[in-house]
C-alpha cells in the first residue's frame, strides 16, 4: 500500500465513526489493582520530593539571611554552596510537570515564578554596559522592594518578565557569566553598604524577597501533595488511567521536549555560550543529571513505592526491559557530558557527548511512549 | 499500532457504515494539506509538521518550535539569543498571541488585550504606498513597555448587541465592536486616526498557502466583475522589502504582507520589538524619549539563522485532516455551501507550484477554502484603513481550512479579523458588500439547512 492510500484510509477510519481501540482486550487499569499502588506511590514520591525542596531551599534562605546580616566572602560562598545543593531536588521534581498539576496548572501554577527562563536579568539588576538597570537600581520607580513588586513583575505569560525563582538568586549570587571558562564572578562587595555597584541594601533586601518567595511558593506546592489533603486528596479518588497518563505525560515530555529537545538540541544547534538554564553558576550539567534522575525514579520505583516498570513488565516484560535499558543509557550519556554545558556544546570533545546525549533521550523518550501506549495511555509528544 | 487497528477495521467491514459521498465531492477532501495533512484532532492539532516531511528535517522543525515560544527578554542580557524585547511592545514571544500556533481572540470582559493588536494610520500613504503610520505612534499600538519605558496605552473594546431575524422568524444577535485606547502614554492620537483591530490568524497552513503561484490567484481575481456575478476579487500588490519592490500580498487581514519571511520579521519587530536583517531599525517614534534612550539587544536583536529557523518552523506547520467528511449533514452542507455562492470566495482547492520553498510544499492539492483575494465585505465589517491597495471595506478571503479545530486548540469560537463573531453562524451573517448574495442565500435556507452548512464548517 502506498503511503498515500495507507493515509487515506487511515482517515477514513479517523472519520467514519468506527469504533475501535488499541486496547488489549479485557484490560482495565482502572480495575488493575497494582495500578492503585503505583499511582499512590506516585503521590507520595512528589510530596517527598517537593518536602525535600522544601527543606533545601529554607536551607538557602537561611544562609541568604545570615550573609545579609553580616556580608562577608564566607557567608558568600555557603549562600552559593547552598544553591547549587538546593538545585538537584529541585530538578528532580521537574518529572512532575506537563499535566496542570499543582506546579503548573493553568493561573494558579508557580512554576514561571519559581524556574522561569531566560531571566530578565535587568529587571533584577546590574548588567554589563547598563549599570543602572534593574528594580536593584530603580528606587524612585521601586520604592520598596518586597514580594509583591518583584511577583507582580512576573506574571502572565506574554505580559510581563521574569524577575522571581531559583535563576534571579543565581544572578544576585553569581551575576553574568562573561567568561567562556568559568561561571559568573559577581564581587561580594555588592552586598556590603559603599562597596561595589550601587544600591547595596537594595540588593540585599531583593536576595533576601526572592529567596522568601520561592520558599512560599515550594511550600504551596509541597502542600498540594500532601497525602489525603488538597490535591493528593483527588489524586487518589480520581480514574486510575488519568493519573497514569499524567504520569508518564510528565515524565516524556521532559525527556522528549524539554531536556531532549529545548535544553539540549536548541542549543546543541545554535552553540550559544548562555542558551542553558543555569547560566550564571554554569550548573546546567547537573541540572541535566537531576532531571533525568526525576524521570528514572518515577518510571524505576523502588521497593517502597513502585514505579510504572511494574505495571509494563506484568504486561510485556521485553518492552519493560527496553525501557529500563534506555533509561540506564540516557543516564550515562548526560553523565558523560563535560561541564560546563556552554564549553560543551562549542567543539570537541563536547559536542560528540552532547549529541549522544540527545539521541540517547530521544531512545528513551520512544521506549517511554511505548510502555504508555502497552497500557493504553496516550501521550502527548507535541511541545 | 496503527496498522493493526486498520487491518481490523478492514477485515470487520466496519469502514463501510458511512455512505458514499456524491460524486461531485472530492474524494480526497479530508485531506486539507495534501500529502502534508496531519491526523490530529487534540489541542496539538496546529502544532504538527507537515506528514511529508523526512524525519531527519525534524530537528530543524524542533529547534524552529523552540524559537517560536521562546521568551524574549530586554536587553541586555547573558541570554544574547533572546535579548531585545521592546522597548515597546505587544508581547514577549510568537506564541503568546499564536497560542499553540492557532487563533488569537479578543480579550474577555476585565482583560488584557493579548493576542489582538491595534493597527494604526492616518489618511495617506507611505512612501511605498502603504499605509501613512501615525505621527506620534506609529503603525501599531504597543501597550506595553521594557522597564522604564511606559507602555503606549490601554486598548479597550466594548460591545453593543444589533438583533436580527432570519427570513423564517428566527432571532439572532450580532455584537457590534467599538475601541478606544486609554492612558495614551505619548499624548493624544491624530484626530484622523484610523485604527484597524487585527486578532492573531492561525499559523499553520502559511507555507502552502505561499506555495500557490501568483498565476493561479490572477486566475481567480475578477477585478472588472467580467463574469457579473457581483463578487470581483482583486489581488493586493504590497511592498516587498527584500525585492525592493511591489508583489501580490496574501498575509495579513487584508493580504498586506507578501511572503512568510516578510510577515515574521514584521511580526518580530512590530509585536515584540525584535529589529532583524529585514527590518534592522528599532521601532520607536520621535517623540518617545525612553524609547529611544532604551538599550538594543545587538543589532540585529534576532541573527538571520534564528529568523530562517522560524521561517522553517512556520512555513512546515501543516493543517490536519477533517473531520466527519461522510456525515450526510456534513456532505448536505458542503453542497449547499457551494450552491449559496460561498465558495465562489472561500475557494475549496488549490495547487501549490512546483517552486515552493521547501519540496514538502510543492505540487500539493492543498484544501484551504481561500481565493486569497480581496473582497468589499461591507460598511458592517470595515475597518475604514486602507493598506496599499485594500480598500476600507475590503478584506482578504479567511481561508477556513482548520476553523472547527480552532475551539479545541484555542477554547474558544471567535471569528473574523477582530473576533466579533461569536462562531461560524455570526461571521456568516457579518458579511455584506461583494458576499451580500450568498449571506442573503444562507439566511433563506431552511433552518435545518442553515444547520447542515454549519455541521460542514465545523468538519474544517
Amino acid at each position: 500500500m502506498t503511503p498515500k492510500a495507507l493515509l487515506i484510509l487511515a482517515l477514513l477510519v479517523a472519520v467514519g465513526g468506527c469504533s475501535g481501540s488499541d486496547e488489549t482486550p479485557g484490560y482495565d487499569l482502572d480495575s488493575d489493582s497494582q495500578a492503585q499502588v503505583v499511582a499512590d506511590a506516585y503521590a507520595a514520591r512528589v510530596f517527598a520530593a517537593y518536602q525535600e525542596t522544601e527543606t533545601k531551599a529554607k536551607d538557602l534562605e537561611a544562609k541568604i539571611k545570615a550573609f545579609v546580616a553580616a556580608p562577608s566572602e564566607a557567608g558568600f560562598t555557603a549562600c552559593k554552596s547552598a544553591w547549587l545543593a538546593a538545585r538537584p531536588a529541585y530538578g528532580r521534581t521537574e518529572a512532575f510537570r506537563f499535566y496542570g498539576g499543582p506546579i503548573d496548572a493553568k493561573d494558579t501554577g508557580k512554576e514561571g515564578e519559581i524556574n522561569g527562563w531566560p531571566l530578565d536579568e535587568n529587571f533584577v539588576d546590574y548588567v554589563k554596559d547598563d549599570p543602572d538597570a534593574g528594580i536593584v537600581n530603580k528606587p524612585t520607580e521601586f520604592p520598596t522592594i518586597d514580594a509583591k513588586v518583584i511577583a507582580g513583575l512576573n506574571e502572565k505569560d506574554g505580559e510581563k518578565n521574569l524577575s522571581t525563582g531559583w535563576h534571579a538568586i543565581e544572578f544576585l549570587l553569581w551575576g553574568q557569566d562573561l567568561d567562556d571558562a568559568g561561571p559568573g564572578k559577581r564581587p561580594y562587595t555588592d552586598f556590603v553598604d559603599s562597596g561595589t555597584a550601587k544600591n547595596q541594601a537594595r540588593r540585599r533586601t531583593y536576595l533576601v524577597v526572592a529567596a522568601e518567595l520561592l520558599v512560599a511558593d515550594l511550600a504551596e506546592v509541597r502542600a498540594a501533595w500532601e497525602p489525603t489533603k488538597g490535591y493528593a486528596a483527588t489524586w487518589v479518588t480520581r480514574s486510575r488511567k488519568q493519573s497514569l497518563l499524567d504520569v508518564f505525560q510528565g515524565i516524556v515530555s521532559l525527556s522528549g521536549i524539554e531536556l531532549g529537545g529545548e535544553r539540549m538540541t536548541v542549543a546543541y544547534t545554535n552553540q550559544d555560550q548562555e542558551d542553558e538554564h543555569s547560566c550564571f553558576s554554569d550548573n546546567t550539567t547537573a541540572d541535566f543529571a537531576a532531571n533525568q534522575e526525576g524521570i528514572a525514579a518515577i518510571y524505576l520505583g523502588s521497593a517502597e513505592r513502585p514505579g510504572l516498570s511494574v505495571l509494563v513488565k506484568a504486561k510485556d516484560a521485553a518492552i519493560d526491559a527496553a525501557a529500563r535499558k534506555a533509561l540506564d543509557d540516557a543516564t550515562a550519556a548526560i553523565k558523560a557530558i563535560p561541564a560546563p554545558f556552554d564549553t560543551a556544546i562549542k567543539g570537541e570533545p563536547g559536542r560528540q557527548k552532547v549529541k549522544a546525549a540527545i539521541d540517547a533521550l530521544k531512545v528513551q523518550t520512544d521506549a517511554l511512549v511505548k510502555a504508555a501506549n502497552l497500557l493504553d495511555l496516550k501521550v502527548s509528544t507535541k511541545a | 499500532m496503527r496498522t493493526r487497528y486498520l487491518i481490523g477495521c478492514l477485515a470487520l467491514g466496519a469502514c463501510a457504515g458511512a455512505s458514499d459521498p456524491p460524486a461531485t465531492l472530492d474524494p480526497d477532501r479530508a485531506l486539507s494539506a495534501g500529502e502534508g495533512t496531519v491526523l490530529d484532532t487534540t489541542r496539538d492539532a496546529f502544532g504538527r509538521p507537515l506528514a511529508n516531511m523526512r524525519a531527519d528535517r525534524r530537528d530543524a522543525f524542533f529547534v524552529g518550535n523552540s524559537f517560536f515560544n521562546r521568551t524574549w527578554v530586554a536587553a541586555p542580557t547573558s541570554t544574547e539569543s533572546f535579548d531585545g524585547l521592546g522597548p515597546t511592545f505587544n508581547a514577549t514571544s510568537c506564541s503568546a498571541c499564536h497560542f499553540k500556533d492557532g487563533r488569537g481572540r479578543p480579550p474577555a470582559e476585565g482583560d488584557r488585550m493579548l493576542s489582538m493588536l491595534l493597527r494604526l494610520s492616518v489618511p495617506g500613504a507611505d512612501a511605498h504606498g502603504g499605509p501613512a503610520p501615525e505621527p506620534t505612534y506609529g503603525g501599531q499600538l504597543e501597550p506595553n513597555g521594557i522597564l522604564s519605558v511606559p507602555g503606549e496605552g490601554t486598548p479597550k473594546v466594548s460591545y453593543v448587541e444589533q438583533p436580527g431575524s432570519y427570513p423564517d422568524g428566527t432571532p439572532y444577535s450580532l455584537r457590534l465592536p467599538t475601541y478606544r485606547i486609554d492612558e495614551l502614554h505619548y499624548g493624544p492620537l491624530a484626530a484622523s486616526v484610523l485604527i484597524s483591530p487585527r486578532v492573531a490568524p492561525m499559523v499553520a497552513g502559511v507555507g502552502l498557502l505561499e506555495a500557490v503561484d501568483d498565476a493561479t490567484l490572477l486566475a481567480l481575481a475578477d477585478p472588472d466583475d467580467r463574469d457579473g456575478d457581483g463578487v470581483r476579487g482583486r489581488v493586493n500588490r504590497v511592498w516587498d522589502e527584500a525585492a525592493g519592490a511591489l508583489r501580490i500580498g496574501r498575509f495579513g487581514w487584508k493580504a498586506n504582507q507578501p511572503s512568510v519571511a516578510q510577515q515574521n520579521a514584521g511580526a518580530f519587530l512590530g509585536d515584540m520589538g525584535i529589529t532583524s536583517p529585514l527590518f534592522p531599525k528599532e521601532n520607536c517614534p520621535t517623540s518617545h524619549l525612553e524609547c529611544r534612550a532604551a538599550k538594543s539587544g545587538g543589532s540585529p536583536e534576532i541573527v538571520e539563522r534564528d529568523l530562517a529557523a522560524v521561517l522553517f518552523y512556520t512555513r512546515v506547520l501543516a493543517v490536519p485532516a477533517r473531520r466527519n467528511v461522510d456525515d450526510p449533514q456534513v456532505v448536505a452542507g458542503e453542497q449547499l455551501f457551494s450552491t449559496i455562492g460561498c465558495a465562489t470566495c472561500h475557494v475549496a482547492a488549490l495547487t501549490t507550484g512546483a517552486a515552493a520553498a521547501e519540496p514538502e510544499l510543492q505540487m500539493q492539492k492543498i484544501r484551504p477554502f481561500t481565493d486569497l483575494l480581496l473582497h468589499d465585505l461591507g460598511e458592517g465589517l470595515a475597518d475604514g484603513r486602507p493598506d496599499f491597495s485594500a480598500g476600507p471595506r475590503d478584506w482578504r478571503t479567511t481561508p477556513l481550512w482548520g476553523l472547527g479545530m480552532i475551539e479545541t486548540v484555542n477554547g474558544h469560537t471567535l471569528l473574523l479579523h477582530d473576533g466579533r463573531a461569536r462562531g461560524p453562524e455570526e461571521a456568516v451573517l457579518w458579511h455584506d458588500g461583494e458576499a451580500k448574495g450568498a449571506r442573503q442565500r444562507f439566511t433563506e435556507l431552511t433552518r435545518d439547512e442553515r444547520t447542515k452548512v454549519i455541521a460542514f464548517l465545523r468538519s474544517l
